[in-house]
C-alpha cells in the first residue's frame, strides 16, 4: 500500500514543498516493515529522502524512528530476530540485495550516534580509520591530507591540530562528536545518518553541531533522529513524523510545524500527547 | 482540542484568549457608544469613551506581554502557535478599533455644540453593519466558528457601498451652504472612521481564518469604495 504521504512514484512530479524539484530522491524507501520477533515496530513505509537536505524524522519514544534510521544502512543485521521486509534504494541501487557488500553500503551510509563513540585511538587514527581499512589512500601524505580535510570539514582543525596524536576521548563531549563526524566523513560516504546526535551535549556543542549540519548539507544527504522538536525545526527542510510504526505524515519542515495536517501530528508537536 | 500535558500551558493560552475577548467587548463597546453620543449628542457620554481608550491600550499591551512571554516559555508550535501570532495581530487590530472609536466621540463633542443641521441617519445605518461584523468576530474566535469569520469578511462590501452613499451625500451638504461645512468634515471622518473598523473587523475574521486552519483567506477580498474617485458638481447657479 502507497501511504498518502509518501511523494510519488518513480517519474512523477516529487512534492511541492522539495526545493530541488529536479534531482531524483538520494533513497527511495517503498512498504518497508521491520519486525522484531513478533513486535511489528515499522508498518508499511514509504518515504523519499532527497539530497542536499536534512530530514528529521521525530516522533514519541518507541515509534520506530531509530529503528527506521538504522535500517538505512543495515545495522538492524546484527539484531538478532530482526527481519526487513520492502525495498529501500540508494542512488537507485537495493541495499537489502544479499550480494551487497555490508561493509561498502556503511562507507556510503555512515553513523553518528547519540553518545561519542570514539574509538580509544589518536585522534589522527580516529580519522585514519575509516580509509585505512578501505583502502582510499595510497601515501601517508595523502592520509595526512584527508585527516586535515575531514577535520576541518567536522569544524575541530583549529581546536586539535597541534595535538593530533592525543587520544580523541580526552576531547570534551561536543569535540567527541565533531570527531565521530569526521571519522563518518573521511571516506566520502553520501549519506550521513544521525541517531540523537546532541542530546549528549550542552547548548553551545549543540549550536555547534547544528551550525556543522547546515554545512554539511550542501555535500551530503543527512537524516537526524531527534526527541528535540525545536532542533528538528532549526535544522530540517523536510521533517518526518513517526507513531507506533506508522509514518503519519512528511512533509516541509516548515509545514509540519505551523498547519501540520494530521491530527496526531499536530497533538505531539503541540505538545498534547497524552 | 486535547489538553496539553504540561497544565500551565493551556492556562497560558486560555489567558490571552480571554485577554483579547476582554479587549474585543470593550472596543466594540467603544463604537455602539460612541454612535449613539453622536446620534444624542451626547458630549458627556462621549467624552467618557475618550477617557477609557487607555483602558484598551492597556489591554492591548497586556495581550502583547502575553503572547511574547508564551513563545518565550513555551516554543509554541502549529495552532497554538497560530494562536499566539494571530493574538499580536487581532490586538492590535482591536486597539485600533478602540482608537477610531476615541475620534468619533472626541468629533462628536464638537458637533453637540453646533447646530443640528445634518442627518445622522445614514451614518448609523452604516455603523450598524459594522457593529454587527464586529460581534460576529469576536463570536467566531470564541467559538472557533470559521465560517462566521468568513460571512464577516464577504459584508465589508456593503460598508463600502454606504461609506460611498454618506460621503456623496455630505458632499452635497456642503455645497448647499457653506456653514455645514464644519459639520460635515467631522462626519466625513466619523464615517471614515466607522469604514475603518469593518477593514479592522476584516482583518480580525482573516486572522482567525488563519488561527484556525493555517490559511489565508481563498478569494481576493471584496472592495466597493469608489469615494477616492467621487466628483459631485455644484448646482446650477451656484
Amino acid at each position: 500500500m502507497e501511504t498518502p504521504f509518501s511523494s510519488a512514484q518513480p517519474g512523477t512530479a516529487p512534492p511541492p514543498a522539495v526545493p530541488l524539484p529536479n534531482e531524483p530522491p538520494s533513497i527511495v524507501a517503498r512498504n518497508v516493515n521491520v519486525w522484531y520477533g513478533d513486535k511489528h515496530a515499522i508498518k508499511n513505509v514509504s518515504i523519499d529522502i532527497y539530497r542536499r537536505q536534512v530530514t528529521a524524522f521525530i516522533g514519541p519514544s518507541g515509534c520506530g524512528k531509530s529503528t527506521f534510521l538504522r535500517v538505512l544502512n543495515r545495522m538492524n543485521d546484527i539484531i538478532e530476530g530482526c527481519r526487513v521486509t520492502g525495498k529501500i534504494t540508494l542512488d537507485g541501487d537495493d541495499i537489502y540485495d544479499p550480494r551487497l557488500d555490508v561493509v561498502q553500503l556503511r562507507a556510503r551510509v555512515g553513523m553518528v550516534f547519540q553518545k561519542p563513540n570514539p574509538f580509544p585511538k589518536s585522534i589522527y587514527d580516529n580519522v585514519a580509520y575509516g580509509p585505512r581499512i578501505h583502502g582510499l589512500t595510497r601515501s601517508k601524505k595523502e592520509l595526512d591530507e584527508i585527516v586535515e580535510k575531514s577535520l576541518r570539514r567536522a569544524a575541530l582543525w583549529d581546536e586539535v591540530k597541534d595535538r593530533l596524536d592525543e587520544p580523541g576521548t580526552a576531547l570534551s563531549g561536543g569535540q567527541q562528536q565533531r570527531l565521530c563526524i569526521a571519522r563518518a566523513i573521511a571516506v566520502s560516504p553520501d549519506v550521513i545518518l544521525m541517531d540523537e546526535p546532541c542530546s549528549a551535549l550542552d547548548p553551545i556543542a549543540t549550536a555547534k553541531i547544528e551550525e556543522l549540519m547546515d554545512e554539511l548539507r550542501q555535500d551530503y544527504t543527512i537524516i537526524i533522529v531527534t526527541h528535540s522538536m525545536q532542533q528538528a525545526a532549526r535544522v530540517s527542510q523536510r521533517t518526518a513524523f513517526f507513531h507506533l510504526g506508522d509514518l503519519v505524515e512528511v512533509g516541509s519542515t516548515e509545514q509540519i510545524f505551523t498547519r501540520p495536517q494530521d491530527r496526531r501530528t499536530q497533538d505531539y508537536i503541540t505538545g498534547r500527547f497524552g | 482540542m486535547a489538553d496539553h500535558t504540561v497544565r500551565s500551558f493551556d492556562e497560558a493560552l486560555e489567558r490571552l484568549r480571554d485577554t483579547l475577548l476582554r479587549l474585543g467587548g470593550i472596543a466594540e463597546k467603544a463604537l455602539t457608544e460612541a454612535i449613539a453620543a453622536l446620534a444624542k449628542r451626547d458630549a458627556d457620554m462621549a467624552a467618557h469613551i475618550v477617557q477609557r481608550d487607555a483602558e484598551l491600550d492597556g489591554l492591548c499591551r497586556l495581550a502583547e506581554d502575553q503572547a511574547v512571554k508564551l513563545l518565550a516559555l513555551r516554543q509554541p508550535m502549529a495552532s497554538d502557535l497560530r494562536l499566539v501570532v494571530g493574538a499580536i495581530r487581532m490586538a492590535l487590530d482591536l486597539e485600533r478599533v478602540g482608537d477610531y472609536a476615541a475620534n468619533i466621540a472626541k468629533r462628536t463633542i464638537v458637533l453637540a455644540q453646533l447646530p443640528p443641521a445634518i442627518s445622522v441617519g445614514p451614518i448609523q445605518r452604516m455603523s450598524r453593519i459594522v457593529q454587527e461584523m464586529l460581534k460576529d468576530t469576536l463570536d467566531a474566535f470564541a467559538a472557533h466558528d470559521v465560517e462566521k469569520a468568513q460571512s464577516v469578511w464577504e459584508r465589508d462590501e456593503q460598508v463600502d457601498e454606504a461609506y460611498n452613499a454618506v460621503f456623496r451625500s455630505l458632499l452635497t451638504y456642503m455645497m448647499e451652504d457653506p456653514r455645514n461645512i464644519t459639520p460635515c468634515a467631522h462626519l466625513l471622518f466619523i464615517a471614515k472612521n466607522v469604514e475603518r473598523i469593518g477593514d479592522h473587523a476584516t482583518n480580525l475574521a482573516e486572522t482567525i481564518r488563519f488561527i484556525e486552519l493555517g490559511e489565508e483567506m481563498l478569494k481576493d477580498r471584496p472592495k466597493r469604495d469608489d469615494s477616492p474617485f467621487a466628483i459631485v458638481e455644484p448646482p446650477a447657479g451656484v
